[in-house]
């Protein structure tokens, strides 16, 4: 008996210290980041100009084609594919083989790996449509890759309204339509909100398909037009951290910095949003 | 949508109101948004197949598949994707080795042991560990995972397996947790209720009933987290290196299938060369590699739902 009870008090605490594994890691991985970081940040850097010379860079172009970038793909997944969601969760009044395929496949859409959507925008943006390499055809990528994961949120979002808001509107005699634009959308809003900044935010740390779709490191300004050539924070972030100079090494944790301070912000405002709407349902 | 909301849907009135005109027009409307996503996944596999035959011209498929070296700008260039599988491999099992047991223990701890408290803190710290990009654990890995491998063994190669293990395992740990603890928590209470019912202790009913029960679900939990491990980019590029060889010691410099893609692409191979074609015939064997795990995941989940519902 005693036995038994040793062995479950000692099997409780590997559980526990595995947990507490993840966030020491966690600690560990922020400290050496803010440690190796810190001492290059400032005003100048963030606005400055990149420089071969690492003493001297900024990230102003990075942060700027990040952002350009963000904007127009978010630009064109977000319309595509709340209408894609609403179609599916509310145009759809029955199952059938057509839905259930779109479906099956937005959920391995969400599945390739990120540098595959590079290869597919290398082939159709960049060659076919002889776009080059341009934001814009960095950005039509990009969104390729989120519109899977902003449709599941959105779709998400749409089944939590509750169908008497559905009810109540067709019976005063509108017409589905109205029902979805007047009372399930504005309703809905404030997840699918959350989960677009989500979805953003995680594409903002997306590198790889960038790569292949040739966003470069060099570029000097930032972009003034869609179909100027672009680089992005993480992509810089990626070229110093390869650089064997130990500067190098240091503007790339500075730079790093910079980018999880910014996605923090965007995420505490996804977090907010989600509590605002918790408070409102309850 | 409930059912009765689902029947008052279905129209009465005329069809000749203006307003139905405009919600025809918006249904296909939504309706051809959703078929993009189709039509992203026929481009993906089209153009993957399509480019990959031109190189399949060039290049035997047996000695691609068959071929031990890797050497894309040698004259004559060789295009065996060996050395390449075997990095991927080395990378996602050493990753699986270091989340699996991790992260199936951190989802007990928190469904079955933590207090309610502690769990609402310990969740989102390791959800955030899933929101740092992947080119920063690629920077850890350089920078703090390699150096303190070398105070172990001063074998280690300034980018190597382990370290790109490591930090992807670290990456892919919240995904086997939070994943793992849906499949706990799917397990029926009566089930832990008629255990504790008999005396016995919680590791008993934690390793004989819960487990057992949620054990296709925590599968398949393994291989998502496995696949989201075999397509990581950044991390294993800067950790792990660019140096194809086969082999499977991880104190080596190795080159995987993504890095390599990458490693491509940000050099200057002409476009329709051969090394520009490889890029795509690498693509391929990684996607049917992911798929393939995909769907055995899903097939998982699927039984793992018909039991208990």
């Amino acid at each position: 008996m005693a036995k038994r009870k040793r062995l479950d008090s000692a099997f409780g605490f590997l559980c526990l210290s595995a947990a507490l594994i993840g966030v020491g890691i966690l600690v560990l991985l922020l400290y050496r980041i803010f440690a190796d970081g810190i001492g290059r940040l400032s005003l100048s850097f963030i606005e400055g100009e990149l420089s071969q010379r690492p003493k001297h860079a900024g990230i102003w172009p990075a942060i700027a084609g990040t952002s350009y970038v963000m904007i127009l793909t978010g630009g064109i997944a977000v319309p595509i594919g709340v209408a894609a969601a609403v179609y599916l969760e509310e145009f759809t009044t029955h199952r059938n083989r057509l839905t259930d395929f779109i479906q099956l496949n937005i959920a391995n859409l969400a599945g390739v790996p990120s540098i595959v959507y590079g290869l597919l925008g290398l082939a159709v943006f960049v060659r076919y449509a002889r776009m080059g390499n341009s934001m814009l055809a960095g950005a039509l990528t990009m969104a390729l890759l989120i519109l899977p994961m902003i449709i599941i949120v959105t779709q998400e979002a749409l089944r939590s309204v509750p169908g008497s808001f559905r009810e109540a509107s067709l019976g005063l005699g509108s017409t589905r339509w109205q029902a979805i634009r007047y009372q399930v959308l504005p309703s809905a809003l404030p997840g699918i909100f959350t989960g677009i900044i989500l979805a953003i935010s995680r594409a903002i740390g997306e590198t790889a398909p960038l790569v292949v779709v040739g966003a470069v490191v060099g570029i000097v300004s930032a972009p003034t037009s869609l179909n100027d050539r672009y680089t992005a924070l993480p992509l810089q972030i990626f070229n110093w951290a390869q650089d064997p100079r130990e500067e190098a090494h240091l503007v790339s944790a500075a730079a790093i910095v910079v980018l999880m301070i910014g996605l923090l912000l965007l995420n505490s405002i996804a977090i907010v949003l989600r509590n605002r709407v918790k408070n409102r349902r309850s | 949508m409930p059912a009765d909301a689902k029947a008052l849907w279905s129209p009465v009135r005329s069809r000749f109101d203006s307003r139905h005109f405009t919600q025809s027009g918006v249904k296909w409307l939504t309706f051809a948004c959703a078929l993009v996503s189709v039509a992203t996944t026929f481009g993906i596999v089209a153009v993957l197949l399509s480019q990959s035959i031109t190189f399949f011209k060039t290049v035997p498929i047996g000695s691609f598949l068959g071929g031990t070296q890797w050497r894309p700008s040698a004259t004559p260039p060789e295009f065996g994707v060996l050395p390449l599988i075997s990095g991927t491999l080395m990378v996602t099992i050493g990753a699986g080795l270091i989340a699996v047991p991790l992260g199936l223990m951190s989802a007990i701890y928190l469904s079955e042991y933590a207090h309610p408290k502690l769990r609402r803190t310990l969740k989102p710290a390791l959800e955030l560990l899933a929101g740092i990009p992947t080119v920063v654990y690629g920077y850890l890995g350089l920078y703090l995972v390699t150096p303190l491998l070398k105070n172990l063994s001063p074998n280690f190669q300034a980018t190597n397996g382990a370290a790109g293990a490591i930090v992807v395992g670290i990456m892919i740990l919240p995904l086997v947790s939070s994943l793992c603890e849906d499949a706990i928590a799917a397990v029926p209470k009566s089930l832990r209720e008629a255990a504790y019912g008999l005396g016995a202790t919680k590791t008993e009913v934690t390793t004989k009933i819960v487990i057992p029960a949620a054990l296709s679900g925590i599968m398949a939990s393994f291989i998502l987290a496995l696949s989201r491990a075999l397509g990581e980019t950044m991390a294993v590029t800067l950790a792990a290196g660019s140096n194809p060889v086969l082999t499977f010691d991880p104190q080596k410099s190795i080159q995987t299938m993504t890095a390599y893609i990458v490693s491509t692409c940000q050099g200057d191979a002409a476009y329709g060369s051969v090394q520009y074609n490889s890029i795509f015939a690498v693509g391929v064997t990684l996607f049917v590699f992911t798929m393939g795990m995909n769907m055995i995941a899903t097939r998982l989940v699927r039984r793992f739902r018909q039991v208990y519902s």
